[in-house]
């Protein structure tokens, strides 16, 4: 029993961490309707900015996280406007093709500004745990994430832009009639989401260290996670972060076949089974296309 | 929500023969194939090797292209085939002691295999979601070739050793340039297949699917067949291409198969010219020696360099070199066109 609510809550801390992840999935995809595989990257960059912030300009933490979303959210807006802007009308393909690209040049630039070696990236939380369960570090992650979640909710919910920006993409058409300017939404979407990757990368790169690759497997993670909670709801993507957290921690535990070695394939078999099985995740609403 | 739709304005439609058309003609064709044999006789060792490598990335673009250029499914997870394909060949030779020549098409097939009941399964993903499902199939792999069960196979994170098979005596050839050579055999045996597929009645199934899925499915193609064969197909050029650089490389290791290595083979696609054989050659050429100038300047930036050029090439090239030589082509002798 022990050794179950220790998993679990070790996957409480680690389900937190995509969740974070997560909620920039879906801020992007309410925004384009795309998932963007440049998401993980992003944020491994933005990451790398605050390191560089803290350890070579020496500002201190609290002063280095509001930068670090501000600096992310400006560059989210010029991503849109000087890559994808010209893009509006192109095909999935092309857009994927984009995101590849961007992939590579975030993850090869900060490889050649800050190297390959491996960094301690300070955590915000106290060093201690309750009873030996969970590290101060986890609890932290959690209610920080539970704090992005209100945010956005409140964000989407009960502010004009928030509601301008919902109408923008579901309907852009009409939403332009209503006067509101769809173009600017799409950059403010691009803009947010950096913001909410630039949060989670500072909270992942505690627990696993920075490096330019640090993203690939938390990013698939981080897809699972919004894939099953339904990727156009932030508040799924959350439970959908602690479901794949939990879930990955306790498979590992006690099916001895995965292990800890073959975690990544339950990823994938989760991300196919969701994609196939249930395509809408658990609290997406269904979308009917017309022929 | 499929690709193609959007896309099928840009591209001729299918009334002239496809793939090669920009190399249809006798002298054209005699001129490439004295200059494809000559290139090992030109260059010193390792850049007939890089060529070598170029043939063999060439067929794995080229089964891309088929998947993508002429089908509209898009694949992040090119690189579990290639890798299938490898570690095929290298558990043959090292374990049964099989004749390095037979694995490379028994790594082709078994790829082919898979990609076939991977394509049957994802078959009512696409574009953004099938890119989902096989990016995830791509970062999974690697840690699959490590794993404890499979480590009596594949040797774990140390992955195989191979040795190549020496020169045949009656070939006055080095091993450079006899590689590069059974690399261009094979290179070409695929482009032939792929040349009569897509002029076939399947490849105006699989265009027909690319262009509207729905129009083809009321026109009595069974779609999904259709696309996992397709899948089938596309594997067993990376699976082949991957049994061949294992044997050149002679060496297979679970790090080597990398979502970069999808990466190659999409940008080598998307530069080359996506729904163009020739293209699969240009891009194949682009991604191994571009790295070799870019390197120059920094080792980290070849990637860098090849992202740049992917969103370039969606604005300005939307063909690819493939389609820029056409229109060049068309410029100069426009009685052709």
């Amino acid at each position: 029993m022990d050794l179950f609510l220790q998993q679990t809550l070790a996957g409480l801390a680690n389900g937190a961490i995509y969740a974070a992840l997560g909620l920039a999935i879906v801020m992007i995809y309410q925004a384009i309707d795309h998932i963007n595989f440049a998401q993980g990257e992003m944020a491994m960059f933005s990451t790398y900015i605050a390191w560089s912030l803290l350890f070579q300009f020496n500002v201190p933490y609290w002063l280095v996280f509001p930068i670090t979303m501000g600096l992310s959210f400006l560059g989210g807006v010029a991503i849109e406007r000087v890559v994808f802007a010209p893009l509006k009308h192109a095909p999935v393909l092309s857009h994927l093709i984009v995101f590849l690209g961007l992939y590579a040049i975030f993850n090869s630039l900060a490889g050649e500004i800050w190297g390959h070696t491996i960094k301690k990236f300070p955590s915000p939380f106290p060093d201690a745990s309750y009873r030996g369960l969970i590290g101060g570090h986890g609890i932290g992650t959690i209610l920080v994430v539970a704090a992005m979640l209100l945010v956005v909710f409140l964000f989407f919910h009960f502010t004009r832009l928030g509601l301008a920006m919902r109408a923008a993409a579901s309907n852009p058409e009409s939403a332009r009639l209503n006067g509101i300017n769809t173009t600017r939404m799409t950059a403010l979407g691009w803009g947010l989401a950096a913001a909410l990757g630039s949060v989670a990368g500072m909270l992942i790169a505690p627990v696993v260290f920075l490096e330019p690759n640090m993203m690939a497997g938390i990013l698939l993670y981080s897809f699972a996670a919004s894939l099953i909670g339904g990727v156009d709801n932030p508040g799924g993507a959350v439970a959908g972060g602690f479901i794949v957290g939990v879930l990955e921690n306790l498979v590992g535990t006690y099916v001895e076949f995965i292990g800890s070695e073959l975690k990544l394939t339950f990823a994938l078999l989760l991300i196919i089974g969701t994609l196939l099985i249930r395509p809408n995740g658990l609290f997406g609403r269904s979308v009917v296309t017309r022929v | 929500m499929t690709i193609a739709n959007a896309e099928a304005g840009d591209r001729p439609l299918t009334v002239e023969k496809q793939g090669f058309a920009t190399l249809r003609r006798p002298a054209g064709m005699v001129l490439l194939a004295a200059l494809a044999v000559a290139i090992p006789f030109l260059v010193e060792g390792y850049t007939a090797f890089q060529f070598t490598l170029a043939a063999i990335y060439a067929i794995a673009i080229c089964g891309l292209g088929l998947l993508t250029g002429y089908n509209g499914q898009v694949s992040f997870g090119h690189s579990t085939f290639f890798a299938i394909g490898g570690y095929t060949s290298a558990i043959l030779v090292e374990e049964l002691g099989m004749s390095a020549y037979l694995t490379i098409p028994i790594g082709g097939i078994l790829s082919a295999v898979f990609g076939f009941l991977f394509g049957i399964t994802v078959t009512r993903l696409a574009g953004l979601y099938l890119a989902l499902a096989t990016f995830a199939l791509a970062i999974a792999t690697p840690q699959i070739l490590k794993s404890s069960h499979l480590e009596g196979l594949t040797g774990g994170s140390m992955g195989l050793d191979i040795f190549k098979p020496e020169v045949p005596a009656f070939l006055a050839l080095e091993p450079d340039q006899y590689w590069y050579f059974v690399a261009l055999v094979f290179l070409v045996f695929c482009l032939w297949i792929s040349g009569n597929m897509i002029n076939s009645r399947t490849g105006r199934a699989m265009i027909a699917i690319r262009d509207n899925p729905i129009a083809a499915a009321s026109m009595g193609i069974n779609t999904t067949l259709y696309k996992a064969l397709t899948f089938g197909v596309s594997a067993l050029f990376a699976g082949i291409a991957g049994a061949l650089c294992a044997i050149v490389v002679e060496f297979v290791a679970p790090d080597s198969f990398t979502f970069q290595i999808s990466f190659l083979f999409l940008t080598g696609m998307v530069i080359g010219g996506m729904a163009s054989l020739a293209g699969a050659i240009y891009g194949a050429l682009f991604v191994l020696f571009i790295p070799n100038f870019a390197e120059d300047v920094s080792k980290n930036l070849a990637y860098a360099v090849f992202g740049l050029f992917l969103i370039l090439a969606v604005y300005v090239l939307p063909r690819g070199i493939a389609g820029l030589v056409q229109s060049v082509q068309a410029k100069i002798f426009p009685q052709r066109y």
